[in-house]
């Protein structure tokens, strides 16, 4: 996130949430959300369904699902034509707003809204709202993510609020709630095959020797793979061997029958795990880790918000710091790393990574600290961190536009498959149920699978609420149970992606975004039948 | 804020400059003035529904509600005295008539015994036993949620968890009914709970100052055998700060923590299920190898099973290269934990194939 969620929820005069449904996948930015909106916040709701913050909302675009870009291009083609844009903004601030202004040209609001299968005059409203705002924020998930064209999604918003000068103070910026409580620190901590931590770059040659260095060992100028590239790969016999730190694609990943042969195609599959998971049985080595509650160390939440996470119990002593296991891995094949404690990696890695530079273990636990964290960029011990980015200047000095054109989802409804289906969270449960599952009264509250559609798709089908259906996309096939309402229109269809008993990732699409390559889970084609 | 903005007050004699409209209550807890109280909820207002935080000010006949009366310029308040104290006492007695004192047997079996504020304020005042007789009270409680419930027989009428329902939470699914001394609590957690739109986040029950409104995970244990320890939530990004009680080497309960983030709020998974997975009976607590004569796996020594993975992965790699192995890390794991396993990847396997389930 640009800001945080204090400023965005209190400084806000508008929240455009895009793609996003905080009440239940992020439930403490919802409650807040509800309070921003209470005391006067105009929200506009952007996402195919009704969410509970839609009945909130001053507008809903209840858009088509995939068409996000043709939506921003359409908010900037009115923008600039009402002459809503913040000129000194982008005079002093930006490049490339010509490029952007011609290629939003051609998005008339009768256009987008054919696209979009939305009323003209809501996106024109909306507009007018989000630019003539004070402050606006956009919020986003992986509504806008999870798309073959995701990139292209979070560019234009991006563009979209360069264009309304809505970044570098409070209650605006590009926010994006990540999914899980430590994706960014993941991300920051370098586990991504194109960059060192702190998204220093592996192609810049000054990068690598300084890694080199003080590692003490030669970095590989060859860009890895990233995850859904390593499962096509694994499934050719590019790659033989995976070790797996607890996560579990043969629940999570798209294509699930596709995960499957990839990963039984491998070597040597090794899984550190807490549980013996779908993807645990695959294995030929399961090393039993730690969980959070018996380990020191840090999450980065959305808000780039560095926190600590304190042991509170002893592990079973048949199991092992996850540290000390790559620690064991890297010295018996060759790698010498000596066994440091969690506060100690914490050193070494700020030391060699300038945003979380100001940081320790030591620092986060001073009282001052406690229950706040620092927000990276922190490069000093003395250094405050940063709530809100791009203050004053961008990263890369100025904020250059970077104009998408919309291109349908990979894969469009067709005769066959003629329903849409997306998929998401719920608030009891979250992901696999690795952990919620293992909490009885979750199961009570929802533990079975189930498919949100439209009645008119279900009369269509002789489908009534709480029917047995099968459901079935060009990837297989899996039971359900119908819940029938007007949350989606008619044509779409939603399911939560956490629950073994039919899971939405049988059927979803592995077509990736050409650049970060993350899988289109929010746009599949099926059909729904009574089972 | 400019001076046209600030009233100056004493209270015990202590000037103390506050913005127009605050309570004597929070001007008081600035100037480190303590003031007993049930009603009042954090920063805002109370109801004036306990009249515990009574306080005399000159000049005026009647002693006022510390918790929503606001100060007014040039007030000399007072917040104790014999006639202050009388007061509250007295409040503390009929509070007590109509607590339910006979369905706890006098607190002994009450889950928030040793934890509840009606307690600590009737020992800190003095109120060691009722001063009317205890009408015996046998309302049925409302515990079909998952892990809520609600005795109305202990219920004080403070409206707290109303507070924290629908300013708080915002979730709007937990109301008075009725006024005046019939107030009663309508908590959403009758049979048709998974009716009510109530999204089990417990912030009422975190709000609660009696053992009305609570989680059933007070069951487990009593306050005083557990120990805090400040964490962050392991489920989504937004990083809620909260303590993990633990009991005998087990985590029982969370407690939620004022957090930059999460400003005291939790959700249903943040309270209620981060914590019952980390002792689940079907932990992994040994190394397994895979016999592929059998296809069934079989508890390793950690030397064995080490050995085995050092092996296999330096194997692959001198015989295909680094670009054959890959390594995937966890986002829902530490800091710590990604760079080493990413410091592996690159150091020990020779390869930049590394990745985290942020895509997925």
């Amino acid at each position: 996130m640009t800001n945080t969620i204090e400023d965005i929820t209190t400084a806000a005069d508008v929240i455009m949430l895009i793609g996003s449904n905080p009440e239940e996948a992020h439930p403490v930015m919802g409650m807040q959300m509800r309070q921003a909106v209470e005391h006067g916040t105009k929200l506009i709701v952007v996402d195919p369904r009704d969410i509970g913050l839609s009945a909130q909302a001053d507008i809903h675009l209840k858009l088509k699902p995939g068409t996000n870009v043709a939506f921003a291009n359409g908010m900037m083609h009115v923008i600039i034509e009402r002459g809503l844009m913040d000129r000194d903004f982008i005079a002093t601030r930006t490049e490339g707003y010509d490029d952007l202004a011609k290629l939003v040209a051609d998005y008339t609001p009768e256009r987008v809204a054919k696209i979009c299968n939305i009323d003209e005059r809501d996106l024109v409203a909306a507009a007018e709202l989000y630019a003539r705002a004070g402050a606006a924020a956009i919020v986003y998930c992986l509504g806008v993510a999870e798309h073959s064209t995701g990139t292209d999604g979070v560019k234009s918003l991006s563009n979209l609020a360069m264009l309304t000068g809505n970044y570098g103070k409070p209650g605006c910026g590009v926010n994006p709630l990540r999914g899980q409580n430590n994706v960014q620190g993941a991300c920051d901590m370098g586990a991504q095959p194109n960059t060192l931590p702190g998204y220093q770059k592996l192609s810049d040659p000054a990068v690598r020797a300084k890694f080199s260095e003080a590692w003490m060992a030669p970095i590989s100028e060859h860009e890895g793979l990233k995850s859904t590239e390593v499962m096509n790969a694994a499934a050719k016999g590019e790659v033989k061997g995976l070790f797996i730190f607890g996560e579990d694609p043969m629940r999570t990943d798209p294509d699930i029958g596709h995960v499957a042969h990839a990963l039984s195609t491998l070597d040597f599959l090794v899984v550190d795990e807490l549980f013996l998971t779908e993807t645990a049985k695959m294995a030929d080595v399961v090393l039993p880790g730690r969980a959070y509650a018996e380990k020191e160390g840090v999450f980065t939440n959305t808000e780039r918000r560095v926190q600590r996470v304190r042991k509170a119990v002893e592990a079973n002593p048949g199991t092992r710091d996850d540290i000390w296991i790559f620690t064991e891995i890297m010295r018996r094949m060759g790698y010498d790393q000596p066994h440091l404690t969690s506060a100690q990696v914490m050193d070494e890695m700020a030391s060699l990574t300038p945003s979380y530079a100001g940081m320790s273990h030591a620092r986060l636990d001073t009282e001052e600290l406690r229950g706040r964290g620092l927000q990276w960029p922190c490069p000093a011990p003395d250094h405050p961190g940063t709530p809100i980015l791009h203050v004053g200047k961008f990263s890369r000095g100025t904020g250059l536009f970077a104009p998408a054109a919309y291109r349908p989802s990979a894969e469009l409804p067709d005769g066959e498959f003629p329903l849409v289906m997306m998929t998401g969270r719920v608030l009891a449960q979250y992901n696999a149920c690795a952990m919620t599952g293992r909490t009885e009264g979750c199961n009570e509250i929802v533990g079975e699978s189930f498919i949100e559609m439209n009645v008119a798709d279900a009369a269509a089908r002789g489908i009534a609420d709480g029917d047995a259906v099968l459901v079935t996309s060009r990837r297989g096939q899996i039971r359900s149970r119908a819940h029938v309402s007007q949350k989606t229109n008619a044509g779409e269809t939603w399911m939560p992606f956490h629950f073994q008993d039919g899971n939405a990732n049988v059927l979803t699409s592995d077509a990736l975004d050409p650049t970060c390559k993350v899988p289109e889970y929010k746009v599949c084609a099926i059909e729904v039948a009574k089972a | 804020m400019s001076n046209e903005n600030l009233v100056h007050v004493t209270i015990d004699g202590c000037e103390v400059c506050a913005p127009a409209g605050e309570t004597i209550l929070h001007a008081a807890l600035r100037a480190n003035i303590q003031i007993p109280r049930l009603c009042a909820l954090g920063n805002d207002a109370g109801v004036g529904m306990c009249r515990v935080c009574v306080v005399e000010v000159k000049g005026q006949d009647a002693l006022v509600t510390a918790c929503n009366t606001p100060v007014a310029e040039g007030m000399e308040i007072s917040t104790h005295g014999e006639r202050v104290e009388a007061s509250r006492r007295m409040s503390l007695s009929l509070i007590l008539a109509e607590h339910g004192l006979n369905s706890t047997n006098y607190c002994f079996s009450c889950r928030k015994n040793g934890d509840c504020q009606l307690q600590a304020v009737c020992n800190a005042l003095g109120v060691t036993e009722p001063a009317y007789p205890i009408p015996a009270q046998d309302k049925p409680h409302r515990d079909s949620n998952p892990f809520l419930e609600f005795d109305p027989n202990l219920c004080i009428r403070c409206q707290r968890c109303v507070v924290a329902c629908n300013e708080r939470a915002c979730n709007h699914t937990l109301h008075t009914a009725k006024r005046g001394a019939r107030l009663t609590i309508e908590a959403p957690f009758g049979p048709d709970w998974d009716t009510t739109g109530c999204e089990s986040c417990g912030c009422c029950a975190a709000a609660c100052p009696t053992g009305a409104l609570i989680e059933k995970r007070r069951a487990t244990y009593r306050s005083w055998e557990v120990e805090p320890t400040l964490t962050t939530c392991p489920h989504c990004g937004v990083g809620c700060q909260l303590e993990l009680l633990v009991k005998d080497n087990r985590v029982v309960d969370t407690r939620a923590y004022h957090g930059a983030s999460n400003k005291g709020l939790l959700c249903v998974k943040g309270r209620s299920a981060s914590f019952d997975f980390v002792r689940s009976g079907d932990r992994l607590t040994t190394p397994l190898i895979k016999n592929h004569d059998t296809g069934e796996f079989e508890p390793a020594s950690w030397d064995d099973a080490l050995d085995l993975v050092a092996r296999r992965f330096t194997e692959l790699r001198e015989e295909y290269g680094g670009e054959a192995l890959a390594a995937f890390a966890c986002s829902r794991s530490t800091d710590e934990d990604i760079y080493m396993l990413e410091k592996m990847a690159r150091t020990a396997f020779h390869t930049n194939n590394v990745d985290n389930c942020a895509r997925v």
